[in-house]
């Protein structure tokens, strides 16, 4: 395990918001650059780099950009959205192993344009994970998600009541921090209940936003993030996980397609000092808002099928008592940028900066996509 | 009806299409556990065997779940948009699901049946049609 052997030592982004003018290797670098700054760490110091399989700033362009050191450790981690904790869990198992001492972690995304959008890709990639599905028009990651909310209703008697909570509470969030794209935008439950569908039962506001952005997170050892500029964030457990039988995105296959990543990475992820009982916040990847609930349950918030009554009556709010979920706003209302935010969202918690502060939390769960191979981690002060 | 595999299909997965092209749906069976498999693969989950043959299904299934997807959305899908698209659970196994559409008549579209009239556990026949994208596939009716 890795038991605190690593921490965050800093953290950068750049602002988030549609069509930037600004190209994805500037917004990495910058990105990259204001967390080395965030932590004091001098861009030579860097010799790790990791991110995303499908992150197109190349780590040499990364390491020209910022003139980084010799880099003994670089790697990727695939599965989209499923990749961000472990990007931060490789860099960690990295340096606790030795192989590198400072490590940078980052995302750098343009979504917002129409052409970046996976539905309007003509190409359409039905050669790898959609030839059982995409020929029956089942085209977008909302609708393969709507599936599964649409059978977890059935079996476990939840409503779009439960799915509401989730996205008003996220807005409320959102509508705390400056820099949450819908910060002037609040949603109402009558708002929320007549939007358009995308893909039944899901809603216009049940999706993640289309965001261009990029953020950074620097890792190194503990020892090192004690004479940072910053409070370190500690690196408490880490987990990957994929249930044996996944079919990423369409788990309509497996034996039991509810059992989402979550359920795997839970093992490992109390086997430390912290129990599903000691989570006051966590950030849980929000593409789609049935997302959190599959997670609550995976993780043990809650019993499995308990999680629309767990929510209810604003429980996930910053202040709503239960546990304080995505206090930015994420995926649904500060950005989308495949997760990224909600690390960067778990270390401001920790650091007891977030513009939705949870009082007394020790340690904050932060997880990525349910449904795809995937990864969390367990951050503590 | 002429055999037409897509040419995205591996060839694990032609014994499937060559099925569909003769009305039959059919899903690989392990020649020593037994246990069905889909989609197509070359080792069976439960034995891990590999040798398997394909077995005609009856066509019979239950509706597990289903979307109505609306736009926006890519063609030939977003011309016929808001439609149907469900998961069939079949008799033999109901682990094993497909993919597939909700059709209210032999060869009709993806987008008749009302969606109110869609309901999870509702009994399913499998018929074979062609429909956007013109490949001929197993979709579903009520029995
Ligand atoms: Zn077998």
């Amino acid at each position: 395990m890795l038991q605190d052997r690593t921490a965050i030592a800093g953290i950068g982004e750049t602002g988030f918001g549609k069509l930037l003018p600004t190209s994805e290797e500037r917004l990495a670098c910058e990105a990259i650059m204001s967390a080395l700054d965030d932590a004091g760490i001098a861009p030579r110091e860097v010799d790790g780099l990791c991110s995303y399989t499908m992150e197109t700033t190349d780590a040499t362009e990364v390491a020209r950009n910022i003139g980084a050191g010799d880099i003994t450790f670089f790697s990727q981690v695939g599965y989209g959205g499923g990749a961000g904790c472990a990007t931060v869990g490789h860099a960690a198992m990295a340096v606790a192993a030795g192989q590198a001492r400072v490590v940078v972690a980052w995302r750098s995304r343009k979504r917002s344009a129409r052409s970046a959008r996976i539905w309007a890709s003509a190409a359409e990639s039905v050669a790898v994970n959609g030839r059982w599905s995409r020929p029956w028009g089942l085209l977008r990651p909302a609708d393969e998600i709507a599936m599964l909310a649409r059978r977890y209703m059935h079996e476990y008697g939840a409503t779009r009541e439960a799915l509401a909570e989730v996205a008003l509470a996220l807005r409320a969030h959102a509508n705390r921090n400056p820099r949450a794209a819908m910060y002037a935008r609040p949603l109402s439950r009558e708002q929320y209940l007549n939007a358009r569908w995308v893909s039944e039962p899901l809603c216009l506001y049940d999706c993640c936003l289309e965001s261009d952005g990029a953020l950074a997170a620097v890792i190194v050892s503990r020892e090192r993030a004690r004479d940072c500029r910053r409070p370190p964030v500690y690196i408490h457990a880490f987990a990957q996980a994929m249930p044996g039988q996944i079919f990423a995105m369409t788990n309509y296959f497996c034996d039991d397609p509810l059992r989402t990543p979550s359920f795997v990475a839970a093992k490992q992820l109390w086997s430390g000092e912290f129990a599903p009982a000691d989570i006051k916040v966590a950030q849980i990847y929000d593409a789609f808002s049935p997302l959190i609930l599959f997670a609550l349950e995976g993780f043990g918030l809650c019993g499995r099928g308990e999680a629309a009554d767990f929510v209810r009556g604003g429980k996930l709010r910053w202040d709503g008592g239960a546990v304080a979920v995505n206090t930015s706003g994420g995926s649904l209302s500060e950005a989308y940028v495949h997760g990224f935010n909600l690390i960067t969202e778990g270390v401001r918690q920790m650091r007891g900066t977030s513009t939705s502060q949870v009082d007394g939390a020790q340690c904050c769960l932060v997880a990525s996509a349910e449904c795809v191979p995937s990864g969390a981690l367990l951050l503590r002060r | 009806m002429a055999v037409r595999i897509p040419s995205w299909a591996a060839q694990e997965e032609a014994p499937f299409w060559e099925g569909i092209a003769r009305a039959e749906l059919r899903v690989q069976g392990c020649t020593r556990c037994g246990r069905l498999r889909f989609p197509p693969r070359p080792f069976c989950p439960q034995c891990n065997w590999p040798d398997a043959v394909w077995r005609p299904m009856s066509g019979r299934a239950s509706l597990w779940s289903f979307v109505i997807a609306h736009p926006p959305l890519m063609p030939p899908f977003a011309e016929i948009a808001p439609y149907n698209v469900i998961v069939a659970a079949l008799d033999e196994d109901p682990r094993i699901r497909m993919v597939g559409n909700l059709l209210a008549a032999p060869g009709g579209a993806i987008n008749e049946v009302k969606p109110d009239q869609i309901r999870i556990g509702a009994r399913l026949m499998v018929v074979f049609s062609a429909g956007p994208g013109e490949l001929t596939l197993p979709r579903w009716m009520y029995e």
